[in-house]
């Protein structure tokens, strides 16, 4: 038995890393539009922002509804340093400005989580979102430094370019988030391979536990809070520097909202789950809010599906999907699977063409009563479409229902043959 | 000459424990040597886990005082006094579900390594931890499940387990609470020998139903009956004591299981 075998990791794999930094060395290349630097940009943003939740939410079981205050604070610290030092005095880089929002997350961190972390479970949720409350109402107050309504602004391309950066195209910026997000990510990563990274899991699963064996659970969380605050105000600080505006929706609790529900999207079980998670987040705001006014209801519609049926989420799906395959079981499969696939597309196009419908009488009347859906002209003033929708609807739904059902039982079937193998195999010499 | 020579591992003096208006712990007394072994045992109700509560400070005192080598612990939280060389096991098991036995094991190794708090260091230069870890899996027999996660475990496992992460922090005073509750007889045998090995050189209270088990691991026997101390003694003087006898087969409450003159007649 070789010691790397039960050691485990540090760094984690150099080769994906290096896979990771060249995924966002080139991305800008393949996607060259401007809204694809944009997308990217953001991505990289939430990915920090997701990753910085999950230490909370699933490596120490602290669901927190007050996220974005840590995100939100680092943004305003972040873009009054821009606008106070940056432009006084040219030694102090903008490329350090997402620091000092990091600076500033950690800071209100120790400040908040002193008393939020006292407790765990319900309680510690409760005073999550008292914080957020809190500081939201504040920031409405204060307009000195949140700017009130408008919010504060301020320009990133400040003094003499250094190598020719200036910071002001939006290629630099996303090189600079990019940048930031890898050692981001890279150190959250090497945290889950210390003590207090483990610790903190133990935490998760048993705090009193955690007593018997000389730890000071409430020091644990703590500790792994001001960490988290201190990412989160990384995060931030690139949202200020690549928006060059940051206004109090930055520190709301529909922020805060967003980032537990696409982490928990993502998978809050795997380290990398938050990454798809930030990834997704970024496509939603900017992508299907672009093509439908009902684009939030779709969201929740999809998070309670993932919270009913793969509450592990997506990073989860992906893994025991990938363990079937490496054992030569995902095969067999595939015929349920591609039914299943089949009739969710159909229910998928059933629900959202109702939904479309809905909305369409209710919010775009003005435009007539005709909409158009993937091509097809639906009247909702006419009782036939509605009357066929709901038909259409009603033979998709069994179908689905017959599909999943038979999924259902192809899975654990396989489930259980690997089971079975993997006990074979623990009994035999 | 040395303080531990002559100061107890563990002293009880006078401890009470109410709960609303029912006091569960009746001014108890109780004096242990270093090294010793001793069983506490007495029939449901009793007031053992409570007292176990209370030595490992899960609970606060009502009254009274306990002295670990000589030191008050009162007021002091379990992980401060797990940090003065006491750790305790629970008679419900009590582990970190979604995490690996080695993890789990690794965990209560640490901070008796001294390695606090840190996230500057990887636990996998730990060596001394791992390594410590990785003997302890042997120990307790479960260096085959070493990456099952301690959720997936079969109850007598995970009950080995709940030892482990006890006898983990290499504390010198050990309190098992029915250390083998619900264990098969063959899985009760072998773990006797398995906590008797690993406690060696230690001062070890354990509460116990099973009489097999605790004439196999204590030297001394306290009997507990209605939150007070009635003997306390070698396992023959208390076989003996009239006083026993009487608590036992005098009461119509008393436990059948933990009635010592039946099991052992």
């Amino acid at each position: 038995m070789s010691a790397v075998t039960y050691t485990g990791a540090r760094w984690g794999s150099i080769w994906m890393w290096l896979a990771f930094a060249l995924a966002m060395l080139l991305m800008p290349r393949i996607f060259a539009s401007g809204l694809s630097i944009t997308l990217l940009s953001q991505m990289g943003i939430a990915i920090i922002a997701c990753l910085s939740y999950n230490i909370l939410l699933g490596q120490g079981g602290m669901l927190s509804f007050g996220h974005a205050v840590y995100t939100g604070l680092g943004a305003f610290v972040a873009i009054h340093a821009l606008n106070a030092w940056c432009v006084a005095s040219p030694a102090f880089p903008v490329s350090l400005v997402p620091l000092v929002g990091g600076v500033a997350g950690m800071v209100f961190a120790i400040l908040f989580g002193y008393v939020t972390t006292r407790k765990s479970g319900t309680t510690f949720a409760m005073i999550t979102l008292g914080f957020a409350e809190l500081v939201f109402a504040i920031s409405l107050m204060v307009p000195e430094f949140f700017g009130g309504e408008g919010g504060v602004s301020g320009n990133r391309v400040v003094g003499a370019p250094v190598l020719g950066i200036s910071f002001g195209p939006a290629v630099q910026v996303y090189y600079l988030i990019a940048l930031y997000t890898l050692v981001c990510v890279v150190l959250m990563y090497a945290f889950t391979q210390t003590p207090l990274g483990r610790l903190l899991n133990a935490v998760r699963d048993n705090p009193e536990r955690v007593e018997f064996i000389g730890y000071n659970p409430q020091r644990i969380r703590y500790t792994a809070f001001i960490i988290a605050g201190f990412f989160a105000g990384i995060s931030g600080g690139l949202g200020a520097l690549n928006f060059e505006i940051v206004n109090a929706e930055v520190v709301g609790a529909a922020r805060s909202a967003t980032y537990l529900l696409f982490t928990f999207l993502g998978g809050a079980t795997f380290f990398f789950g938050p990454i798809l998670g930030g990834v997704l987040m970024v496509l939603a705001f900017v992508m299907l809010s672009e093509l439908t006014k009902a684009w939030l209801l779709y969201l929740g519609a999809v998070f309670m599906l993932m919270v009913m049926f793969a509450p592990g989420g997506l990073a989860s799906l992906i893994v025991i999907n990938l363990r079937l395959a490496r054992h030569g079981k995902l095969r067999a499969l595939l015929p349920a699977y591609g039914l299943l696939a089949v009739s969710s597309v159909m229910c998928a196009l059933g629900f959202s063409a109702l939904v479309e419908m809905v909305y369409h009488r209710q919010l775009n009347a003005a435009m007539g009563p005709v909409l158009r859906f993937l091509g097809i002209a639906l009247d909702t003033s006419t009782a036939a479409h509605w009357c066929g929708l709901l038909t259409y609807l009603f033979i998709v739904v069994s179908g689905f229902e017959w599909s999943r059902r038979r999924f259902a039982l192809q899975w654990d079937m396989q489930q259980k043959r690997l089971e079975d193998e993997r006990l074979r195999a623990a009994v035999a010499p | 000459m040395t303080a531990s020579t002559w100061v107890p591992a563990l002293q009880l003096r006078d401890v009470r424990k109410s709960f609303g208006k029912t006091e569960i712990i009746r001014g108890t007394d109780l004096i242990v040597h270093s090294g010793e072994r001793v069983a506490i045992i007495g029939p449901n109700g009793a007031g053992k886990s409570t007292l176990f509560n209370l030595i490992s400070g899960r609970m606060p005192l009502s009254g009274g005082d306990i002295l670990l080598h000589g030191q008050s612990i009162q007021g002091k939280k379990p992980f401060e006094i797990n940090r003065l060389g006491l750790s305790r096991s629970f008679q419900i098991t009590n582990i970190f579900p979604k995490i690996s036995v080695f993890e789990n094991l690794r965990c209560s190794v640490l901070w008796s390594l001294g390695y606090g708090y840190s996230f500057w260091r990887f636990l996998a230069d730990m060596h001394d931890a791992n390594a410590a870890a990785l003997a302890l899996m042997e120990r307790i027999g479960l260096a085959r499940k070493r990456d099952v996660l301690a959720m997936d475990l079969t109850y007598a496992e995970q009950r080995a387990l709940e030892v482990g992460i006890t006898l983990g922090g290499g504390a010198n005073v050990i309190l098992l609470d029915e250390p083998t509750a619900g264990m098969s007889a063959s899985e009760t045998r072998h773990f006797v020998a398995l906590i008797r090995e690993a406690t060696e050189g230690k001062t070890l209270l354990t509460v116990e139903h099973d009489m097999g088990v605790v004439f196999g691991l204590a030297d001394k026997i306290a009997v507990l009956v209605y939150g007070k101390v009635i003997a306390f003694d070698t396992p023959e003087a208390v076989r003996a004591d009239p006083r026993v006898q009487e608590a036992y087969l005098g009461n119509a409450v008393a436990d059948v299981q933990a009635d010592p003159v039946k099991r052992s007649a």
